[in-house]
């Protein structure tokens, strides 16, 4: 059979970087095909020379249907049907559903718009995907997912014969994710071709037909998911052996640093005891909406609990809001901060310093340079944070290196418990590793630590104990040692 | 329906228009003057200038620019434009076409340095609101045109209708440039493929440039668009006020911003309608015409209008965040 979509021998240079080395890929009608490999690895440039956004060096070719189409620019490639939904879904915040599916009608010469032609253009893709999506809302008052879908709507608008999605899943929960896989083959059995991109590759063994595994602007492999395990694709992917260790957290019998003693709040979770340790990481997973980042607002008191009492260090401890916790050593990452958390046009040294400003003050409320320059060593150093100069803007910083940073700022204000919501939602494997370690050395220093996580491996390799929250109850303790990633999930899923 | 009609109690107009309601209802009840036709002629007539630069720039904020130069481009219009008149005796349509042609070429100098230089409009706008107006003071030395053709001078007078106190009004030049300024700035916007492109962009420009809009052009329509708004605007005032003067419309700049962002145009762009801006022109120049009638010294004006800007914006922010907080 003939491929829907193929490359060849598909080489591009930046400066002197090569993006992509003679890639040869072809793309099937009604396959799901996965894309994966780490950052840098090409999957961008791929899908430009894919949209023709970028133009392969001589030699490469594009063909669709076996026509070449390799001079074609973007409008074109469109026209016959590749369509890119983005990470950022590109759609129009201001303008409506059925709009934004439509949005296609408005190219060419000016004419009058038809609403009419655009609602039902609109309804027709919403009711080929067989969903329910009110035509009339602003797609800024949509949930994410529910934008995704007025994406696919609108490549479905647009006649798509090959879809390329670029980490569709990164922002959404477990089951929107389920949902989307679901779409994806949906796509698949109308005979469109499907490319998706993706970190995740426990979703990209489920849903793919074939994967193909880039690796430093090359193709390392591309073969069907049977068989293949999560490791072997990232040993394809790093080149190098990565597997999650046993579990490594040892148990602690340090004092009880946070005691939490039947706290409930209506319609989040009911009746919650746990003690955290000084030196220990606790971990907590559980279903998205079952209870867990509420749970972690009440302690950072910033969402106040109907009944029972948090102790720290022995002391009642009943948060008015976020400061009075902090004051109190409790420190909260939520879940995009680690990636989103820093002012990336502004010097490390600020961003690391930005937490403790007032401790830093001096008279008249101003920072001396020195204070400033010692404060910030001492965060560069404790999470050795890799960085030329404190000036340097945090946008020069590495992936993992910014996290750390974020994580510095936090450990300034000398927190006793440190809750981290979701920490490596969204991190590259290669940079989990540093997040890992600076939480083991943050627990070695003493800190009690609260990890929070979708992933059951996650919490349990790097946690001593781990609590599971179901519909807004503990559902479970497990001590890691001592448990299999199967009985914990057994209690996560109920 | 009923759906459409509680969708249609939330919108930021038709606050604004209970708002025009209110106060016109109070002016009313407390003033003779008010409700009158004449003064409903003399509104539109005073405001026609205010009004067709609402509308150019209105284009602008939808499509995620901004302009502040549009008083400088009317003056250099309307002295250029009178000036060809005077020189040459040109008729109606070549007066026009002059006036027009000479903003939008201004206009379409903002585009240009805003596409080509990939400065933020504020900035462009800043700049030429200087270059212009300096131009124009330096070549004209300041001086006034009160030599205006007869036939400019006599403008329209249609539709002629006599209230029972014998009081004459018809559609005058003003009112039909105003009603054509907005008129033709609805259409675009809502009715055509080149106005939804105009508000994608403002939405989204990565966005609106991925699905194939012609993300250049469309920035130098807009500001072309607003130019020649200014040209027309421009010619609505030499013919109310009898002359032509190079330094007097520089200033009113930010009226008539505040007027289009009070009719809900969002400075972030894609927000904004030709209703909300006809509503926020009328809010601001009831609000003046009744402090007028009212007897309250026109010192307090720019209070007022600075007030009922702060009040609009504070509940409009409310409101959105009451939509935020029923989504989440």
């Amino acid at each position: 059979m003939q491929p829907l979509v193929e490359l060849r021998g598909i080489a591009r240079r930046y400066g002197g970087v090569r993006a992509l080395d003679g890639i040869d890929l072809d793309l099937r009608a009604g396959e799901i095909h996965a894309l994966v490999g780490e950052n840098g690895c090409g999957k961008s440039t791929l899908i430009k020379i894919l949209t023709g956004a970028e133009r392969p060096e001589a030699g490469g070719a594009v063909t669709i249907d076996g026509q070449d189409v390799t001079a074609a620019g973007p409008a074109e490639r469109r026209r016959l049907g590749i369509q890119v939904i983005y990470q950022d879904l590109s759609l129009f915040p201001n303008l409506s559903v059925a709009e934004n599916i439509a949005i296609g009608r408005h190219l060419g010469r000016i004419h009058r718009v038809d609403r009419r032609a655009m609602r039902q253009a609109a309804a027709a893709a919403r009711d080929r995907l067989g969903i329910a999506l009110d035509l009339d809302r602003d797609v800024g008052a949509l949930a994410i997912a529910e934008r995704q879908l007025v994406a696919i709507c609108r490549a479905l608008a647009e006649e798509a014969r090959l879809v390329v999605m670029d980490e569709p899943t990164a922002s959404l929960t477990r089951t929107e994710v389920d949902a989307l896989l679901a779409r994806m083959r949906e796509l698949a059995v109308r005979g469109i071709a499907v490319l998706f991109v993706s970190h995740r590759l426990d979703e990209v063994l489920e849903v793919a037909d074939r994967i193909t595994v880039l690796r430093d602007g090359r193709r390392v492999a591309t073969l069907p998911p049977d068989g293949l395990t999560e490791a072997e694709l990232t040993r394809l992917m790093t080149g190098q052996a990565f597997r999650y260790d046993p579990p490594s957290a040892p148990a602690v019998e340090g004092p009880v640093v946070l005691e939490v003693e039947g706290l409930s709040r209506t319609g989040q979770y009911r009746d919650v005891s746990f003690r955290l340790h000084a030196g220990e990481v606790l971990g907590l997973t559980g279903l998205l909406g079952a209870g867990r980042t509420e749970l972690a607002l009440s302690l950072f008191g910033m969402n106040r609990p109907d009944a029972g009492t948090i102790r720290v260090c022995g002391h009642p401890f009943a948060p008015s809001d976020c400061r009075a916790a902090i004051a109190a050593g409790i420190a909260y990452v939520p879940e995009d901060r680690l990636s989103r958390g820093l002012a990336l046009e502004q010097p490390v040294a600020d961003n690391l310093l930005a937490t403790i400003l007032p401790r830093l003050a001096g008279r008249l409320g101003l920072v001396p340079p020195a204070r400033r320059a010692a404060a910030a060593r001492d965060g560069i150093e404790r999470l050795s944070i890799k960085v030329a100069r404190p000036e340097q803007a945090a946008r020069t910083l590495s992936g993992g290196n910014q996290q750390r940073v974020v994580l510095a700022k936090w450990m300034a204000t000398r927190p006793r418990v440190l809750i981290l919501d979701s920490p490596t939602v969204g991190v590259d494997i290669g940079a989990r590793d540093g997040i890992y370690a600076v939480v083991r050395d943050l627990a070695r220093a003493g800190v009690a630590i609260l990890m929070i996580s979708d992933e059951i491996e996650e919490v349990r390799n790097h946690a001593a104990r781990v609590l599971v929250m179901r519909a807004g109850r503990l559902a479970g303790e497990f001590a890691s040692a001592r448990s299999s990633v199967a009985e914990i999930r057994a209690a996560v899923d109920g | 329906m009923a759906e459409r009609m509680a969708r249609l109690a939330r919108t930021h107009e038709f606050r604004l228009l209970l708002a025009v309601l209110a106060l016109s209802t109070v002016l009313a009840l407390t003033t003779d003057g008010f409700l009158t036709a004449q003064n409903f002629f003399d509104l539109l007539t005073v405001n026609a200038f205010a009004g067709i630069l609402a509308a150019g720039l209105l284009a602008v904020l939808v499509a995620g620019g901004i302009d502040i130069s549009f008083t400088a481009t009317a003056s250099v219009a309307q002295y250029v434009a009178m000036t060809a008149a005077n020189a040459w005796g040109l008729d109606w349509l070549s007066v026009f076409a002059v006036g027009l042609a000479t903003g939008t070429a201004l206009g379409l100098v903002n585009g240009a340095l805003v596409e080509g230089l990939r400065i933020p409009g504020i900035i462009v706008t800043i700049a030429t609101l200087n270059l212009f107006y300096g131009l124009l003071v330096f070549a004209t030395g300041g001086r006034y045109i009160h030599a205006l053709p007869d036939w400019f001078a006599t403008g329209i007078w249609w539709f002629e209708v006599i209230d029972g106190d014998g009081i004459p009004y018809a559609v005058n030049l003003q009112i039909l440039l105003l009603v054509l300024a907005l008129g033709a700035t609805a259409a675009l916007l809502g009715g055509t493929s080149l106005g939804r492109q105009v508000r994608a962009l403002g939405g989204n420009r990565e966005a609106a440039r991925r699905v194939g809009f012609p993300v250049p052009r469309l920035t130098f329509f807009v500001y072309g668009w607003m130019g020649m708004m200014a040209g027309l605007a421009s010619l609505a005032q030499a013919q109310l006020a009898q002359s032509v003067a190079p330094t007097v419309l520089v200033g009113r700049e930010l009226d008539v911003l505040a007027a289009v962002v009070l009719g809900g145009a969002s400075l972030a762009g894609g927000v904004g309608s030709v209703t909300g801006t006809i509503l926020g022109l009328a809010l601001l120049a009831v609000m003046q015409n009744g402090l007028v009638l009212a007897g309250v010294s026109s010192y307090w004006s720019p209070f007022f209008t600075g007030l009922v800007i702060v009040l609009a914006v504070a509940g409009g922010a409310a409101g959105q965040r009451r939509a935020a907080g029923a989504a989440a």
